[in-house]
């Protein structure tokens, strides 16, 4: 190999340099040009419609929308009419700026905000079944034995929703506890997705109070079990007491419907195991 | 040995004995990637086979008559790329215009035809020596490249044709997709390992 390379320039001196740089170079623009003019032959035309759309999308490829990936909704909403108020992350004025790029109406949908159903999961307060030593993961700890922790309807805290997050709205805070950040979350709904407890639910940006327990045993279990002292017994004091019969019970946790509810905060006072959270009061 | 008798042996060992995929592991990438469906896995073959002859005969000639005669052979890796890169973009371009559907199923492949090393392999083999000390002509260059380049879409379409009724199998969570493609991707290697033994 030495010899290929030593052996020209000894001969033909500084021509062993020109002479390379001359033919390749000259390869180059010769399929520059054939390129060039293939691209004049075979022209493609795209709705220009669907690139202003992909530049007004926030690029974050997070699927909330339903398609695969930004470019994905973009053609859907040329070419198959999508809606086009489904871009979660991109919030109200990237509607406004699509529809006025389609030359439509559309108003946008309330902000919705992912909440974890769930008080416990920290370093602090779970109560461990057994010491789960697997892939640091939520999905490969669950199917253990029910899950390392006493509860097995409450957080793993592997923090694989932290993971799924692309806008870096989860964080874990020094107990271990998964906060998120209301201002940064998109409602884009991976952690939804990810978690294998089903302990996130996008709720309203509006609401405040929020049932913060997922279990569904029966009573003196979730008491026994919930690391947080926090959990719902499915007692349905909330719910008799819900003006507006928001509230129901059904195996033996209590879920609010957010589309009746009108985020008076009865049910928080009412508790009796405070598992119903307000923020209005408790911020 | 005629004309024919010498392409019979040139197409046994292109796809049976010496295939890209299974015995010399090159071009695995669109192998393991385009291999889920049918359709897909036939444009990629057609395109692989398409590239596969026009950059044997394209980087033959640049060899022969531009880096040969300037001693300039230790350009061969640069000068192959670029014109294989030239190449793929063309075909780019000519999909795209004829055909999107398939251009859309190809998806990122069909750049990666670029960076494939089944296509670089293909055109350095083209003049590299044979065991007897001969190399190649043009025509025979040329169907070594076409010939190879069916051995590999064989493969492909088989792969596929297994990947699309392992998809219908029952078989453990964890084991499906990828996990049971390589281990059928394997077992094929082995299979082929079989025609070594045959000799002309």
């Amino acid at each position: 190999m030495l010899n290929l390379i030593v052996v020209p320039l000894a001969a033909t001196g500084t021509s062993a340099i020109v002479l390379p740089v001359v033919i390749m170079g000259s390869l180059g623009l010769i399929f520059g040009l054939i390129l060039a003019f293939a691209s004049k032959v075979f022209p493609v035309t795209v709705d220009e419609r669907i690139e202003k759309i992909i530049e007004v999308l926030p690029g974050a490829n997070c699927g909330a929308c339903g398609q695969p990936g930004c470019s994905g909704y973009a053609t859907a909403i040329v070419n198959e009419g999508k809606e086009l108020n489904l871009c979660a992350p991109g919030g109200p004025a990237v509607v406004e700026k699509i529809a006025q790029i389609m030359g439509k109406d559309a108003t946008a949908k309330e902000r919705k905000i992912a909440f974890i159903h769930c008080s416990s999961g920290g370093k602090n307060n779970t109560k461990w079944k057994y010491a789960y030593q697997g892939m640091e993961s939520c999905l490969s700890a669950v199917n253990i034995a029910d899950g390392p922790n006493l509860c097995s309807w409450g957080c793993v805290g592997f923090n694989d929703c932290v993971a799924a997050c692309k806008f870096d709205a989860i964080s874990v805070d020094e107990n271990g506890m998964r906060i998120i950040d209301r201002e940064k979350c998109t409602g884009c709904g991976a952690c939804v997705t990810v978690c294998p407890r089903k302990l996130i639910m996008l709720i309203p940006e509006s609401m405040n109070v929020f049932i913060s327990c997922s279990s569904k045993d029966k009573n003196p279990l979730p008491k026994q079990n919930c690391g947080a002292d926090k959990p719902c017994i499915g007692c349905g004091l909330c719910a008799k007491k819900c003006p507006v019969q928001a509230i129901t019970v059904e195996n033996n946790i209590a879920r609010i419907d957010y589309s009746k509810c009108t985020d008076c905060g009865t049910c928080a006072t009412v508790c009796p195991t405070k598992a119903i959270i307000n923020l209005k009061t408790e911020g | 040995m005629g004309f024919l008798g010498q392409l019979f042996t040139m197409a046994i060992s292109a796809i049976l004995i010496q295939n890209f995929v299974l015995s010399r592991f090159l071009g695995l990438c669109p192998y393991l990637g385009v291999s889920k469906k049918m359709d897909s896995a036939f444009g990629m073959g057609m395109a692989v086979i398409f590239v596969m002859t026009m950059a044997s005969a394209f980087c033959y000639l640049i060899y022969q008559y531009i880096l040969v005669p300037f001693e300039l052979e230790y350009l061969q890796t640069l000068a192959f790329i670029l014109t294989i890169a030239a190449l793929v973009q063309f075909v780019e371009m000519f999909i795209k215009k004829n055909s999107p559907a398939l251009y859309k199923s190809l998806g990122v492949y069909l750049p990666l035809i670029t960076t494939n090393c089944a296509v670089l392999g293909v055109a350095i083999l083209n003049i590299t020596p044979l065991a007897d000390g001969t190399r190649y002509n043009f025509i025979w260059a040329v169907l070594n490249g076409f010939l190879s380049g069916v051995g590999f879409t064989f493969v492909l379409l088989a792969m596929a044709g297994i990947r699309e009724r392992l998809e219908m199998a029952e078989m453990p969570k964890s084991m499906r997709g990828m996990p049971s493609g390589l281990i059928l991707a394997g077992t094929m290697a082995l299979a082929f390992y079989g025609f070594m033994g045959m000799k002309f």
